[in-house]
């Protein structure tokens, strides 16, 4: 080859290979479609990630199992990660058009999503054909993944707020553990006696970084009878004495009686990773944050129980509910939707399989017996089925949650916008946690012309 | 046709003309691209790389700073995200906070390499040695000196490095991250630990490039030290000391790990809301990439305004 012919050919390769590289970047998956022979390809996010091993290995066995029941349907599962748990991963994602066909997204995630362009309306594919329970599922929920009389995503998870305590702690603090807290004052003794144990432990602990602290100050605010929003949602409610209760009590636990610890500005893995170590006597949670102390965190299930969220002098007037559904991609062509639709009533709204498949969890050391999912509404036959399979194959002390089941609390959703309130809440947590001259009333009117700016922006 | 050559006649004066020049001295740009094909063909891929990794997510960025978007329909809006951007209380305090850092990282992040680096200039022996000494945290990534920090140094209680440092010497402790007075004067140092090393190495080649004959005849003129160093070594090191100013104004404003893993974010009371940190937070929590696009030109015109500054006191200099 003489050199000029060699010169073009390296600068053809180049050009060819670098074309090549940009167009391998730029193009989306050409799976999910349907192919010639007639199958149905979607593509499914939040398969559990590879150090999971057995839930992992349960989520393919459902693939399998569902692939061969379902023959014309090819389910391509994908992980992607933080996503199922972060709200700036799943955004970008969003944002940037990489959403799988089926994508998951928490309750509050509806007009983000909506937002984006990306969910396709369902309401027509979602009913008793698709989805045998579908009339099971609690109305509410549905409610939560509905705009303008349009159904956009499928719920599959539902929780509840309430106090999560140590029972070891509480028996080495000489307190029942048998008889938890019921109104924030005995809260407060009791977090009192737990940190008097030493050795770093916090009686009380609480968020107030990334989103967290705002999140849970909605939910102790629920407790008081508060508002996040006033009731047409356009400004913010929070900025009474029910929000400022909120505020002193915390402040008077971690200054007045420094009952919650040295390290403050915790986020959701700090509290747990502290929970999971042993040091933290109670805290507000769902029943799956014990799920999460015992497989990511190290700890023991037999340690811990749950009781109904506090109130301030008597029973909490409410509690925050919350939980996640799968959405589907806009351009989705009708026998994706179903074939979605089949997957998500397999996977996660059959009494037996999938997420409550128990038989197969119990020996696996994942909880079954947690009050959780409250997926399906009471008196309805899935939710009969459901309940006795959870109780036949319970491998957690259900007498742990037995108070918090027997003693419910009304669930109040999520407000609108809710994670940038939250953020802007984190500040007002963060204030009363980690300054003892902090303002509370200063702090809550900042926050509250901060998220009435935010609300008059997004109208 | 097109004249290729000029007539001798024509030619400005004092024009040499080469007696070996046989081609004319315009060439066609196809000429020119055949002649250079390889280079050219990198040329491409590097300006394409250019174009699609940072040009055009610039442009997009200020094209989105003027749109809204809202269920798939996106709709220009002028300067709406601006307005709304600047109103936004948290924009105020995340630029005074991002002031307050960049100013404490001229005193400290600045001045101290450039200190240490004189004092490694004076050592005659294991200069090697000390210079890895100094440069080893450089190789830590980021992340790990910083969570470092996080879990060790700035523990609060009293069980904290630092603390327990500040208790031995019969000092008060502090809260560190979690005092809304402490965190930035925190992350400072942090900051200035984690980057020192590089700005040591760079000020120590200047150093060495300072004629020793300059502090030989300011010895001789009974110069001490610090005489030597205002009238010597700043003087002779200003272009480098000028371009690591400006190189730490640029860096430092940008500041958003030392917020994001050692505050978890916003900080005690939004004391660590950095304009990155408030970017991150407006497009990826808020659901409002528009907003942080808006904030995001508004940070660049602001440092382009520095860097703007400096090519101007520079070229003066020369």
């Amino acid at each position: 080859m003489s050199v000029p012919q060699y010169r073009k050919a390296t600068a053809l390769a180049l050009v060819a290979g670098l074309g090549l590289s940009l167009t391998a970047c730029s193009t989306k998956s050409g799976d999910s479609s349907n192919d010639a022979s007639g199958k149905v390809t979607i593509t499914v996010d939040c398969q559990p990630v590879g150090a999971q091993k057995e839930i992992l290995q349960n989520w393919n066995d459902d693939v399998v199992e569902f692939q061969k029941q379902n023959p014309d349907i090819i389910i391509k599962s994908v992980s992607v990660g933080e996503q199922c748990n972060n709200p700036p991963d799943f955004t970008a994602r969003l944002a940037g058009g990489t959403v799988t066909d089926l994508f998951y997204g928490y309750m509050t995630d509806l007009q983000q999503v909506l937002d984006s362009g990306q969910a396709k309306d369902i309401t027509e594919f979602a009913n008793k054909d698709s989805i045998p329970t579908w009339d099971s599922v609690d109305p509410a929920l549905k409610e939560v993944f509905t705009d303008g009389g349009k159904l956009y995503a499928v719920p599959v998870k539902n929780y509840s707020m309430g106090l999560v305590y140590n029972k070891v702690l509480f028996q080495q603090a000489g307190l029942d553990a048998n008889n938890p807290p019921k109104t924030w004052g005995e809260v407060r003794a009791a977090a009192k006696k737990i940190s008097a144990l030493g050795n770093g432990i916090a009686g009380y602990s609480e968020y107030s970084a990334g989103n967290t602290g705002g999140w849970h100050f909605t939910s102790l605010l629920y407790s008081q009878g508060g508002q996040v929003l006033t009731p047409d949602g356009k400004k913010a409610a929070f900025n009474d004495a029910a929000g400022k209760q909120v505020l002193q009590n915390l402040k008077d636990m971690r200054y007045g009686d420094n009952s919650m610890g040295d390290r403050q500005l915790l986020q959701w893995g700090d509290l747990l990773t502290n929970a999971g170590a042993g040091k933290v006597g109670m805290f507000i949670g769902a029943p799956d944050t014990t799920q999460a102390i015992v497989s990511q965190f190290q700890g023991k299930f037999q340690d811990w129980a749950m009781a109904p969220l506090p109130g301030q002098d008597g029973a909490a007037k409410g509690t925050l509910g919350g939980g996640e559904g799968y959405f589907f991609k806009k351009d989705l062509t009708p026998e994706q939707v179903k074939a979605g639709l089949k997957w998500i009533a397999y996977q996660k709204l059959t009494p037996g399989k999938g997420q409550f498949d128990y038989v197969r969890a119990k020996p696996q050391n994942y909880p079954v017996g947690l009050p959780q999912p409250l997926l399906f509404a009471n008196g309805t036959e899935a939710q009969k089925q459901e309940l006795e399979l959870r109780k036949a194959n319970a491998n957690v002390d259900t007498a742990n949650f037995a108070i918090f089941e027997a003693n419910p609390v009304p669930i109040k959703g999520e407000p609108r916008n809710a994670q940038a309130i939250y953020a802007v809440l984190d500040a007002a947590m963060s204030g009363v946690l980690t300054s003892p001259n902090s303002n509370i009333d200063a702090l809550l009117k900042t926050a509250e012309e901060k998220v009435n700016q935010l609300l008059a922006a997004e109208s | 046709m097109a004249i290729t050559t000029v007539p001798e006649t024509i030619r400005k004066p004092g024009r040499p003309t080469s007696p070996y020049r046989t081609r004319p001295q315009r060439t066609s740009l196809g000429r020119k691209v055949r002649d250079n094909l390889t280079g050219h063909t990198f040329l491409i891929g590097a300006v394409l790389c250019f174009v699609v990794f940072s040009w055009y997510p610039m442009i997009r960025g200020v094209v989105m700073s003027f749109q809204r978007t809202r269920r798939g329909e996106t709709t220009w809006v002028g300067w709406d995200n601006y307005v709304r951007i600047v109103a936004d209380p948290s924009f105020w305090t995340a630029w005074q906070n991002t002031i307050y850092f960049t100013l404490l990282a001229l005193v400290f992040g600045y001045a101290l390499p450039f200190f240490v680096a004189i004092l490694l200039n004076e050592f005659r022996h294991a200069k090697g040695y000390l210079r890895i000494l100094v440069y080893l945290p450089v190789m830590l990534p980021p992340a790990s000196a910083l969570f470092l920090f996080k879990f060790y140094a700035y523990d609060p209680s009293e069980a904290g490095l630092f603390n327990a440092i500040l208790k031995a010497l019969h000092l008060p402790t502090s809260q560190w991250m979690q005092s809304p007075e402490m965190t930035m004067p925190a992350m400072v140092i942090a900051s200035t630990w984690m980057n020192m090393g590089g700005a040591v190495l760079i000020y120590l080649a200047a150093l060495q490039n300072v004629p020793g004959e300059l502090y030989e005849a300011a010895e001789l003129d009974g110069a001490g030290i610090w005489r030597r160093i205002v009238n010597v070594t700043i003087p002779q090191t200003r272009l480098i000391l000028a371009l690591l100013a400006m190189l730490q104004i640029v860096a430092t404003m940008q500041l958003f790990i030392e917020p994001l893993i050692l505050a978890n974010g916003a900080g005690a009371e939004d004391s660590a809301t950095s304009v990155a940190y408030l970017i991150y937070q407006h497009g990826f929590f808020q659901n409002d990439l528009n907003g942080a696009a808006a904030l995001g030109v508004i940070m660049l015109v602001v440092l382009a305004g520095f860097s703007a500054v400096y090519v101007r006191l520079t070229a003066k200099q020369d």
